[in-house]
């Protein structure tokens, strides 16, 4: 409590806690690795390696990181006005749904970057619209956000599996999934970027949606902090009391707010079924919606730091299947729990190391 | 400066004491002795320094440099367990307590004795019931914190103090919140306090309240102790010229009013709180353009809520408000800002500013849709930071600096944030609230200028203020408010006696 007050420099919040903290959750991930008898070092290495060490590596990497911007992006928007949108998943998947029709119908007749704007804002109007309902529940009746954005996401993965398998589903075939998109209505890998610095993706889907999600990212600063809406939706999220003196109304700056997340939460699908598998499929959000929530509360809400964060994820994602394939000790359970404590020490423990760092500051500064 | 302000040892010592938050020097080599049984006051404008000081005896802050003597001994104290263990209990301005906790389990809170409640909570029973008869802190162990008036709440927390065993206890500005009654009753307690030999601290603007309760009293002046007095041995006039480095006018001048038209009326309004029960009850009065309206009424009569009703935050039950003779169609403060009604709120923390924003951020708070901040959609961060700016250099707000969280401005800058916001926007109808709590009285006379000269540029101005002599200073008109009624009207020059017995609800 009492040093909860003292103010840090900027380099110890953003830069020297969260390193920390990174390097605990490391430290305890180790210990795990070591007590089903592998060694942590390998296992870091073969976790980097997986990530970082070739062309389609990074690609993989910056392809989930790209998931993980939305959905990121999509949980902040929302915190800033003082809302915890739980359900990016739902809204990413109903968002594939939107996406997905854009592709189907304009794939025959045009090429991809007529398709894209169109399907951007199709993936984010069928994203909007699934956050819509709880939104106006929260505005309207007070039912809490998070609950029903939680039960929203089931009724999507129940919804979306109902269409695909009875709506969407290609005659004769087995797999519940839309027919493969033709070029017109895929987004392009960004083979030439990777090439720019000497990478080779090869089968890695990093693609077009990537540099959706950085103007995403400068958008989402823009409204946050550049407009009156952005104003209103903070004042809203730090101090309600306020908001009511300042005549901001709160039903139309929550639904809004919540407008907004689902529709960044939609347009994950871009990426995962534009950009990667050129299809609908069930399933295809595998979590992505939940850990935006990490990335956000990482990434403290702000783009940059969501954009680290979402990297930092795509590490752990892609890194760790590998790390699972190379030593077949560490299950895919056991990368779940490695998240699991990145997780924790970076987001949840936030502050644990917040009193000892003001007393080392202090006694470092002679104070 | 080490003027010894009792004959007795000193409870506690200050020795060089130095502090600074980034370029903000807030104390600058501080000595300061206070007696053991004695109540010392500590006065000084907004921003001087005086929260940070207690602050840093209270272990919040840590002095940059300088020493802590607590009954002669050195100590350090890095955090508010080490202030407790060494014998300081401090009251906070605002409380801080558990409102839905009795007041036996605040008291415990964090003092719980062992894992098992129940052998600590009859031993506390017993401890709160000495402490009861011993100082006169009557209250009532099982009650509930919400349910209690702010004078009980405050009661609480200085019972919590003791029961941790206290012998030195800081109170920050404790009668802003307080009726006069409640504030007589607090300096009762404490005067039992120190003859029992508890040493006392005591900051506040009132300078009345330094000459009636304190033993000793000394003057801050940006960041610096500029002096020490026995109180008997000063005069009012001497400690605010002390404080402000000038002298001050204790009273406002002001020219004979002259009312135009009615610009703000309201008939039979009836206005409930959140729980239902009618705080204002079937109110009608008018204001006109060109005088200044007091309201006059112990706190919680209905003023609060009547402010709120007006301002568009509360929706009325009934009854209606017209504003330039036209009815006011919907509870919406967005609306009413339009018409040139602007809003100085009573509760400057949860209302009248966001104190995680950044001081130029809350300068145009209410006011952000206004195109001079900006075109469409976007803010014009320029504009917004020049006028923030402009603002502060006006009306004198410290520190100088619009990027600044306004959380780290003293209390006093707060108020002063929120005045030149609303004033400057140059409305039609101002409705202000306590616009002087906690504000030091160099301020205070600033801000009473500005009110009369808003009068006298024609405008109508509605004020409510627990300080009778506020209301009656600054109105032309005293309305006073009883069990949320209008008990009856009064002009400025009745005398404080008529005015107390109409606001206890007994005369009309
Ligand atoms: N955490 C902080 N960060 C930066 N500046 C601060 C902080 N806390 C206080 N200050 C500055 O230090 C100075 C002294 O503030 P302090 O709160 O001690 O004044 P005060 O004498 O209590 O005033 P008031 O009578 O208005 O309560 C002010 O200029 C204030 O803005
Ligand atoms: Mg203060």
């Amino acid at each position: 409590m009492s040093t909860a007050s003292v103010p840090l420099p900027a380099w110890i919040n953003y830069g020297v806690i969260p390193l920390l903290n990174l390097v605990l959750a490391f430290f305890f991930s180790g210990l795990v690795v070591w007590a089903i008898g592998e060694n942590p070092f390998d296992a870091l290495n073969f976790l980097i390696q997986g990530a970082l060490g070739r062309g389609d590596a990074i690609g993989f990497t910056l392809f989930y990181a790209t998931s993980f911007i939305f959905t990121g992006l999509a949980v902040a928007v929302a915190f800033h006005a003082g809302l915890f949108n739980i359900g990016a998943e739902g809204q990413a998947y109903v968002g594939g749904l939107g996406a997905a029709l854009v592709a189907l119908s304009l794939d025959h007749y045009v090429p991809w970057y007529v398709t894209m704007p169109f399907a951007v804002i199709g993936a984010a109007l069928f994203g909007a619209a699934w956050a819509f309902i709880p939104a106006w529940l929260q505005a309207k009746r007070g039912s809490h956000v998070v609950i029903t954005t939680i039960m929203f996401n089931f009724i999507a993965a129940t919804l979306m599996v109902y269409l695909l398998v009875n709506v969407f589903i290609v005659p004769g075939k087995m797999a519940p999934e839309t027919r493969t998109f033709l070029a017109g209505g895929q987004l392009p890998k960004l083979d030439w970027l990777m090439a720019l610095f000497g990478l080779k993706l090869g089968p890695a889907p990093f693609n077009v949606s990537f540099i959706i999600a950085l103007v995403m990212c400068y958008l989402v600063w823009l409204l946050i902090w550049r407009t009156k809406l952005g104003y209103e939706m903070r004042t809203l999220g730090v101090s309600p009391t306020a908001a009511v003196y300042a005549g901001i109304p709160y039903v139309r700056t929550v639904i809004i707010a919540m407008l907004i997340s689902g529709g960044l939460a939609g347009m994950m699908s871009l990426n995962a079924v534009m950009g990667a598998s050129a299809r609908l499929q069930v399933e295809f959000v595998a979590g992505a919606g939940f850990v935006g929530i990490a990335v956000s509360l990482m990434g403290r809400s702000h783009p940059v730091g969501i954009i680290l964060a979402a990297i930092l994820f795509g590490i752990l994602y892609q890194g760790g299947a590998d790390l699972s394939f190379e030593m077949p000790n560490i299950t895919r359970d056991m990368i779940v729990v490695i998240q699991g404590l990145v997780i924790f020490f970076a987001g949840a423990l936030e502050y644990m190391l917040r009193p000892a760092m003001v007393r080392l500051y202090q006694t470092a500064t002679g104070k | 400066m080490n003027l010894q302000s009792s004959a007795n040892e000193p409870a506690i010592e200050l020795v060089g004491i130095d502090k600074k938050f980034g370029a903000v020097h807030a104390n600058k080599n501080i000595n300061l002795s206070v007696g053991k049984g004695s109540i010392h006051g500590i006065i000084g404008e907004n921003g001087a320094g005086k929260s940070t000081l207690m602050s840093i005896l209270y272990g919040f802050y840590h002095a940059d440099e300088g020493e802590i003597r607590i009954q002669g001994r050195p100590v350090s104290i890095r955090d508010s367990q080490a202030a407790i263990a060494a014998g300081i209990g401090m009251v906070h301005q605002h409380f801080m307590l558990v409102e839905n906790f009795t007041v036996l389990e605040n008291v415990m809170l964090g003092a719980e004795g062992g894992q098992l409640l129940a052998k600590g909570v009859a031993g506390a029973r017993k401890e709160l019931k000495r402490l009861e008869t011993d100082y006169g802190l009557e209250v009532d162990p099982d009650a509930l914190i919400e349910e209690l008036p702010v004078g009980r709440q405050q009661r609480v927390e200085i019972l919590k103090a003791l029961y941790r065993g206290a012998d030195i206890l800081i109170l920050d500005e404790p009668t802003g919140v307080l009726t006069p009654a409640e504030a007589d009753h607090l300096f009762r307690i404490l005067q039992v306090l120190r003859d029992q030999g508890k040493t006392i601290i005591l900051i506040t603007h009132k300078l009345r309240e330094i000459m009636a309760i304190t033993d000793t009293v000394s003057v801050m002046r940006r960041g610096e102790m500029v002096a020490t007095r026995k109180t008997a041995e000063t005069t009012v006039a001497e400690l605010a010229e002390l404080m402000v480095g000038r002298r001050v006018l204790l009273r406002v001048e002001k020219q004979e009013a002259k009312p135009g038209p009615v610009l703000l009326s309201v008939k039979n309004l009836i206005v409930k709180d959140g729980r239902g029960v009618t705080m204002v009850d079937d109110v009608s009065f008018d204001v006109r353009a060109g005088e200044i309206v007091g309201i006059a009424g112990v706190a919680g009569n209905g003023q609060s809520e009547l402010l709120e009703a007006l301002a568009g935050i509360r929706k009325p039950v009934s009854g209606e408000i017209f504003i330039d003779g036209k009815p006011v169609e919907a509870a919406d403060p967005a609306l009413l800002r339009q018409l040139g009604l602007a809003h100085i709120p009573e509760d400057r923390h949860h209302m009248g500013l966001v104190l995680k924003f950044e001081e130029y951020e809350n300068s145009i708070l209410g006011y952000h849709h206004d195109p001079r901040y900006g075109r469409g959609a976007m803010l014009d961060l320029d504009a917004i930071r020049r006028q923030a700016e402009e603002q502060i250099a006006k009306y004198d707000i410290r520190p100088p600096n619009a990027q600044l969280k306004t959380a780290n401005f003293s209390g006093g800058n707060q108020q002063k944030i929120v005045v030149a916001r609303e004033i400057e926007r140059d409305p039609k109808m101002l409705l202000i609230g306590q616009p002087t709590r906690g504000v030091d009285i160099g301020a205070i006379e600033f801000i009473h200028r500005r009110i009369i000269e808003m009068r006298d540029t024609g405008k109508a101005v509605l004020l409510v203020s627990v300080e009778l002599d506020e209301i009656r200073s600054l109105s032309d008109r005293i309305l006073v408010m009883f069990a949320g009624k209008i008990v009856g009207e009064k002009p400025s020059d009745a005398d404080e006696q008529t005015l107390g017995l109409m606001m206890a609800g007994i005369a009309a």
